[in-house]
């Protein structure tokens, strides 16, 4: 109880300029980001969850947002190589100006999603906010998307597994990857990491609707030159990354 | 419903999805026939002396009396239909109603002995899954325990009493019992002859 | 040509069922693989997060791609009007049909859940290539059924060329889909490629008529039937020329991608720096897999023999198995490239080659389809009159088909 209401807290508390923004927006947004949508109502197409990653704020030795994940999501840690990731710390040396960065890496949330055209049963989808996820109901664990991912963001679960934490299902022989936390997202928290990240005072991670150009992340992307990783595939990536 | 326009559901699919006619499920009505047969074969045998059955019935503990979504009758015949349906409409849709939601059915049918809806034959799913032989393919994935510490503030139908206790408690069981189900042999109720009646 | 009579083959001989148990304990091997993978994971194979797809496929996808290859021998009779080719029809329908059943069953039992393969049936996203690949293995084999059934059935006889072509056209369409399972995969540099599906194409008319000649000789050789040279020497330039046409592809494939700057470091390390990948490569696909068949197949005197060209067709499926490996394991081998110009690296092995070592299950699956496809054939040849009496050159009008070699299909 404490843990929630601590982070909620921290949300409202956190930024400033969010609020300021939110206050003079439209009511419905406000909405949106302090209570989550209405429990009986379907996610809508207005808005497009996205991230901002800002690679300057992000600490090479830090992995509070990989943390975090795991935390959420009951993932066991391990880095093994068939141990399941849904984040990573990337670290990134210019071969060229040998200028050295570090970024989380995830599932980009694309708005054309590779793994969802190539999913035979659909089980690979977009929710109408633009979290992409896996149907595991329906997963039969082809890998094609695995295969078909340009950001190596899906993990395969080769081992039974049996603590899952309560509602955060996973299970043996189908594919996962980031949710955007979507459960989270649903109840109108942020994701782990973002709050994670925050938390340790770096604030390298963004949280927002790109599609209200009131939002925080829509405005950091209209004023700074932010880029999509992989853009020459034309995915529409729902993560940005700036300062790369 | 627009989430997934290519997508699409023939209709005589939800008895596959429900799991009746899953892997080694037709084993399990094999297994479950023969044994009726037997049971009904050695009762005319001694004459119809012995009225019960050789399964047990199923005494699933339940936790919470009286405080179900809807009346048991409804419940017993249609829990995996509204558990369907629900599933799609939160995996896609994201409504997060909590009426026929499994975590809802589980924190309010967790037993209070083990925190969990499965590791004996008291269990609420594994009573009577294991009485019908009908494979629970749930608990691959999800949790068959109640939300520990979210469970507070976003599923007040969690009995107080419930705490949440050490994940590990009857793990050793929670895990044979998805083993038993992974691989299609849903114990089969008569698995100690005799039974109650003995 | 008109009095050829099809039988059944006899099928008592000790040697028949020592055959059919030994094809019957690896398709069970292969079973138990599966189920051993099943029940504890993929963590038992060599397959991981970063090399998702293994040996397995391997024989999936050769399996998958030789079934439609098999059937080309029937096309040339029927679509093309050889007559030559139209005894051998039969079994050629009937072994490409067994190659799919084979391959489509290692990849299915393959999946995570193969406890859902329904699923796949029921839930069916219409973007995916691997879906299409669902309506065109059914449909593959309903139109070959159909086929067959119009070879051997009198009444039908008048259909059999409608439905020679129509499962010609579809056997081209099934390639271009399994080519196209890798060739969609734009984002990664060694299958971001167009060429993958013209290249399957010619891929599968090598492997169909490598084991097609096996199994023809085998089939007559062990029943003692009559097998004559005309057919076989006919047969074998045909392979010839599709050896070197794969080799043709291979190397254009490899050209493009050199030219390609983006591709280039990938392209250095399958033909350099690849370790494993690169001397499967050389050695496998290239030197036993395409040079040194087309060499016995050439030579004047060798490739007249029977044991040459029945080694030439065995290298040509070994080499199939080898360029199979190069495209699925060293394909994934090469990391993603997610920032280009910079060094990267990660816990989830970013910027580093992937290994992959194949486990014995694995094996042991990939084998079992091989098994399943054999003991279809071997129990549909004793059932069906699908082999002639006699391929003897008494019996067989090689001239009218010389076209054939100059001019394949
Ligand atoms: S592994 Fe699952 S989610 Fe991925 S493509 Fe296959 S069925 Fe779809």
């Amino acid at each position: 109880m404490s843990e929630v209401n601590t982070s909620r807290r921290q949300f409202l508390g956190w930024g400033t300029a969010a609020m300021a923004g939110l206050a003079i927006a439209p009511g419905v947004t406000l909405i949106d980001l302090a209570h989550g949508k209405p429990d009986d109502q379907p996610v809508s197409s207005k808005v497009r969850w996205g991230m901002l990653i800002d690679a300057n704020q992000c600490h090479s030795g830090c992995s509070d947002c990989v943390t975090a994940c795991n935390k959420e999501n009951g993932l066991s840690g391990g880095t093994g190589p068939d141990d399941s990731q849904w984040i990573r710390k990337m670290d990134l040396k210019d071969t060229h100006s040998g200028r050295v960065m570090s970024l989380p890496m995830m599932c980009q949330h694309c708005g054309n999603p590779p793994c969802t055209d190539v999913c035979p049963t659909g089980a690979s989808f977009k929710r109408a906010d633009g979290i992409v996820l896996v149907d595991r109901h329906i997963c039969i664990g082809c890998r094609y998307c695995m295969m078909a991912c340009p950001y190596k963001a899906r993990s395969f679960v080769a081992h039974p597994v049996t603590d899952q934490k309560p509602g955060r299902p996973r299970g043996i022989g189908t594919v996962e990857a980031c949710t955007m936390c979507v459960e989270r997202v649903d109840a109108g928290l942020k994701p782990a990491c973002v709050d994670a990240c925050a938390a340790a005072g770096h604030e390298a991670i963004i949280f927002g609707d790109l599609n209200d150009p009131n939002s925080d992340i829509s405005k950091r992307i209209a004023e700074y030159t932010t880029k999509q990783v992989r853009a020459d595939l034309g995915l529409d990536t729902g993560v940005r990354y700036q300062g790369v | 419903m627009s989430v997934r326009p290519a997508t699409f559901k023939w209709v005589w699919v939800s008895d596959v999805r429900r799991g009746l006619v899953k892997r080694g499920s037709l084993w399990g009505f094999a297994i479950l026939g023969a044994s009726l047969l037997a049971v009904a074969l050695t009762a005319t045998a001694s004459g119809g002396e012995q009225e019960t059955s050789r399964v047990p019935l199923p005494h699933p503990e339940i936790a919470n009396p009286g405080k179900c979504v809807a009346d048991t009758e409804y419940m017993r015949k249609h829990h995996m239909d509204v558990l369907l349906r629900h599933r799609d409409e939160t995996v896609h849709e994201g409504i997060r109603t909590k009426r026929y939601s499994l975590t809802n059915c589980i924190d309010c049918h967790a037993s209070r002995k083990n925190n969990s809806v499965l590791g004996t034959k008291e269990n609420f799913c594994q009573a009577c899954h294991s009485y019908a032989a009908v494979k629970v393919d749930c608990f691959e994935c999800h949790s068959s325990k109640p939300e520990a510490t979210a469970g507070a503030v976003f599923h007040p139908i969690v009995p107080s009493g419930a705490k949440a206790g050490p994940a590990s408690a009857d793990q050793g069981l929670a895990l044979s019992m998805q083993q038993h189900m992974r691989n299609g042999l849903a114990a089969t109720a008569n698995k100690n002859p005799g039974g109650e009646s003995r | 040509m008109k009095n050829m009579v099809f039988r059944e083959i006899e099928g008592k001989s000790v040697g028949y069922y020592v055959l059919l148990a030994g094809l019957a304990l690896f398709t069970l091997l292969g079973l138990l693989a599966a189920h051993y993978m099943e029940t504890n994971g993929h963590h038992v194979t060599g397959m991981t997060n970063q090399v998702v797809w293994g040996i397995p496929h391997v024989f999936a996808v050769f399996l998958i791609v030789a079934a439609s290859g098999a059937l080309n021998v029937a096309s040339i009779g029927s679509v093309f009007g050889k007559s030559m080719y139209k005894p051998l029809a039969p079994l050629s329908g009937v072994l490409s049909v067994a190659l799919l059943a084979g391959g489509l069953t290692v990849l299915m039992l393959d999946l995570g859940r193969a406890d859902r393969v329904i699923v796949a049936m029921t839930h069916y996203n219409f973007r995916s290539v691997f879906a299409w690949n669902v309506f065109l293995y059914s449909g593959f084999v309903g139109l070959v059924a159909i086929y067959l059934w119009a070879q051997m059935e009198q009444r039908m006889k008048p259909y059999t060329k409608a439905a020679g072509v129509a499962a010609f056209i579809w056997r081209l369409l099934l390639t271009t889909g399994t080519g196209s399972i890798f060739g969609f995969l734009v984002a990664r540099a060694l299958y971001d490629s167009a060429l993958f599906a013209p290249m399957f194409i010619i891929m599968s008319f090598s492997y169909g008529l490598a084991i097609y000649i096996l199994v023809l000789m085998a089939a007559y050789g062990w029943t003692g039937r009559p097998l004559g040279d005309g057919v076989l020497l006919r047969l074998k330039g045909l392979l010839a020329v599709f050896v070197a046409a794969v080799l043709y592809f291979v190397a254009v494939y490899h050209m493009t991608n050199l030219y390609y700057a983006e591709h280039r470091a990938a392209e250095h390390f399958i033909l350099v720096d690849g370790g494993v990948n690169t001397q499967v490569f050389w050695i496998g696909q290239i030197l036993l897999g395409s040079v040194l068949p087309l060499v016995i197949l050439f030579h004047p005197s060798a490739g007249k023999s029977r044991r040459s060209i029945a080694l030439a067709s065995v290298l040509v499926i070994l080499g199939g198995l080898a360029q199979m490996y190069v495209t699925i394991v060293g394909g994934q081998a090469w990391p993603l490239d997610l920032f280009p110009g910079m060094q990267q690296s990660s816990s989830f092995y970013d910027g580093v080659i992937h290994s992959y070592h194949a486990s014995v299950p694995e094996v042991f699956l990939g084998l079992g389809g091989v098994a399943i496809a054999g003991l279809i054939v071997v129990f549909a040849i004793k059932v069906l009159r699908l082999l002639p009496d006699s391929l003897g050159d008494d019996v067989v009008d090689v001239h009218h088909g010389a076209k054939a070699v100059a001019k394949p299909a």
